[in-house]
């Protein structure tokens, strides 16, 4: 495994709205199959940095890497590397006219030059997988929040993306439909998805994840093996995020 | 059977005690409707020009005679406001996507759309038709329209793209800019994720303005009549004044109405439906 290249390499990126700072150098490297956990308080920066890596976000220094290539030059454009990635929003972000299957789509229609027959079928296949069978032609308002979150991983992974970016894809749920959400990351962890994920799911991310990075203040201040940054944490912030969570009943 | 004997006396009151309410409620209602508008009937039919009136604005023979030439012209009116309603939802949406397009490439352009929607918003219609309708043709160049028909209809498309446009942008703009990312996310072009995504939502939130838009406009269709074309308003014009009747007024009016309450009554189920969405 770690003589897989890197199909993500983040290089001293940082990133400021106005004059809040809210990346100050991240360097991050994630090889492939891997699944990295980013973990850190709201507002350290990890929706940002998910974000920039999917230029949806332009970058103010530094450069991000996407198997071996720079994705953040100017000469670069966005929109194929957005193919070649894919980002699951925390409040999902369906859109709302179209059924859970034109959702799952209109991605491998439009970007990929999928035929109507061809990309539907895919899409069909994919909703039967993550247990949505029977709700392809649902619109999003007609789904539970769980349902809503599996058909946005659902059109996310469609494109077959190099790796999948998961923006606390759980923190919008109620807590009983967590569970579901998560087995679908867990089943693209198990065919060897790359991953980031932003999470405040602690034994989510110990599970999955083959790494965890602690962010505080728009930096990556600790990161490594998730039994070593969530048990024997080293630094005094990671300490104080974790035992603040174990307070709230988090872990 | 088994739920009915579970409703219990306490609900059974209730239920009684708002039927009463509800009725008290519309016998106040059907009876002060009575008294006002009885009397605002009796009022005008008692009033000392009323004989005349009903002869002047209401004479049946006179109706009889001036229909059929007033809805002649007012042929005229539907053909125009059909084509010109075609070319302001296309030229509309046209401004409203330069409007709203962020592209600093087409500055230059964005400022021309501001310019157009400041402007001929801002121009009384009927001026706009005169100075269109008399003006371009004084210009004497080849290639441009001299029909008045054609002028009257050029300058109500330019007023009404104007409103049409900013009724798409207000659209446009009230769908959640996360839709636009997670359109980009998937990997649509900016003009895809507008086409298929933001587009569609936008048109069905506005759809119930745009008819409103429509409305007006086909009213505002009669105001060409100032430049000369003979539709329902100025033919009933001339007829009134050949017999000093003002009748055919009263009939192109019916007509106007034939074509606008229907298209109020789409608009407001549009409007209910939009609500219960």
């Amino acid at each position: 495994m770690s003589a897989a290249a890197p199909v993500l390499e983040v290089r001293g990126v940082t990133k400021a709205f106005g004059t809040r700072q809210v990346l100050r150098g991240i360097d991050m490297t994630v090889d492939e199959h891997r699944a990295v956990a980013l973990i850190g308080a709201s507002g350290s920066g990890k929706s940002t940095l998910l974000r920039c890596i999917d230029l949806l976000e332009e970058i103010d220094d530094g450069d991000v890497f996407l198997d071996g290539e720079v994705i953040t030059d100017p000469a670069v454009k966005p929109v194929e590397i957005r193919r070649r990635l894919g980002l699951v929003f925390q409040a999902y972000n369906l859109f709302p006219h179209l059924t859970a299957l034109q959702n799952v789509v209109l991605g491998d229609r439009r970007a990929h030059g999928f035929s109507k027959a061809e990309a539907e079928e895919r899409g069909r296949v994919l909703l039967a997988r993550f247990g949505l069978e029977g709700r392809e032609h649902d619109r999003p308002d007609n789904l539970s929040g769980g349902q809503q979150q599996r058909v946005a991983i659902a059109r996310a992974f469609s494109g077959r993306p190099r790796a999948l970016l998961l923006d606390e894809v759980t923190s919008a749920l109620d807590p009983e439909l967590v569970g579901e959400v998560l087995a679908a990351v867990r089943d693209l962890k198990a065919e060897g998805m790359t991953m980031v994920i932003a999470t405040h799911e602690m034994s989510f991310a110990r599970e999955v994840a083959d790494e965890v990075a602690f962010l505080h203040e728009g930096r990556i201040v600790e990161s490594g093996p998730p039994e070593r940054v969530l048990e024997q944490p080293q630094r005094p912030e990671t300490r104080r995020f974790l035992s603040r969570l174990l307070e709230a009943g988090r872990i | 059977m088994a739920e009915s004997a579970l409703i219990s006396d306490r609900r059974l009151e209730r239920e009684a005690a708002k039927r009463r309410q509800a009725r008290r409620g519309q016998a106040i209602a059907v009876v002060s409707s009575v008294v006002v508008l009885g009397g605002l009937a009796a009022w005008i039919l008692t009033s000392p020009g009323w004989p005349v009136v009903r002869e002047t604005f209401f004479s049946w023979s006179e109706f009889k005679n001036a229909f059929p030439e007033v809805l002649e012209g007012f042929w005229l009116d539907v053909k125009i406001f059909m084509v010109v309603e075609v070319a302001v939802l296309i030229l509309g949406l046209a401004i409203a996507l330069i409007r709203t397009s962020r592209a600093p490439a087409i500055f230059p352009i964005r400022m021309l759309g501001t310019v157009w929607v400041d402007l001929f918003r801002g121009v009384p219609v009927i001026l706009l038709i005169y100075l269109i309708g008399f003006g371009v043709p004084a210009l004497q160049l080849n290639g441009l329209p001299t029909e008045p028909v054609v002028l009257g209809g050029i300058a109500l498309t330019l007023s009404y793209s104007a409103y049409v446009a900013e009724v798409y942008r207000a659209g446009i703009d009230s769908v959640h800019h996360s839709q636009h990312d997670a359109a980009l996310a998937v990997g649509l072009t900016h003009g895809q994720a507008m086409r298929h995504v933001i587009l569609p939502q936008a048109v069905r939130r506005v759809a119930a303005p745009l008819l409103n838009d429509f409305v007006s406009l086909q009213k505002d269709v009669a105001l060409i009549s100032t430049i000369g074309p003979l539709e329902a308003y100025r033919i009933a014009q001339i007829i009134q004044g050949e017999n000093f009747n003002y009748t055919p007024l009263i009939a192109a009016a019916l007509l106007y109405l034939a074509v606008t309450v229907p298209l109020a009554r789409v608009v407001d189920r549009m409007g209910g439906a939009g609500a219960v969405r």
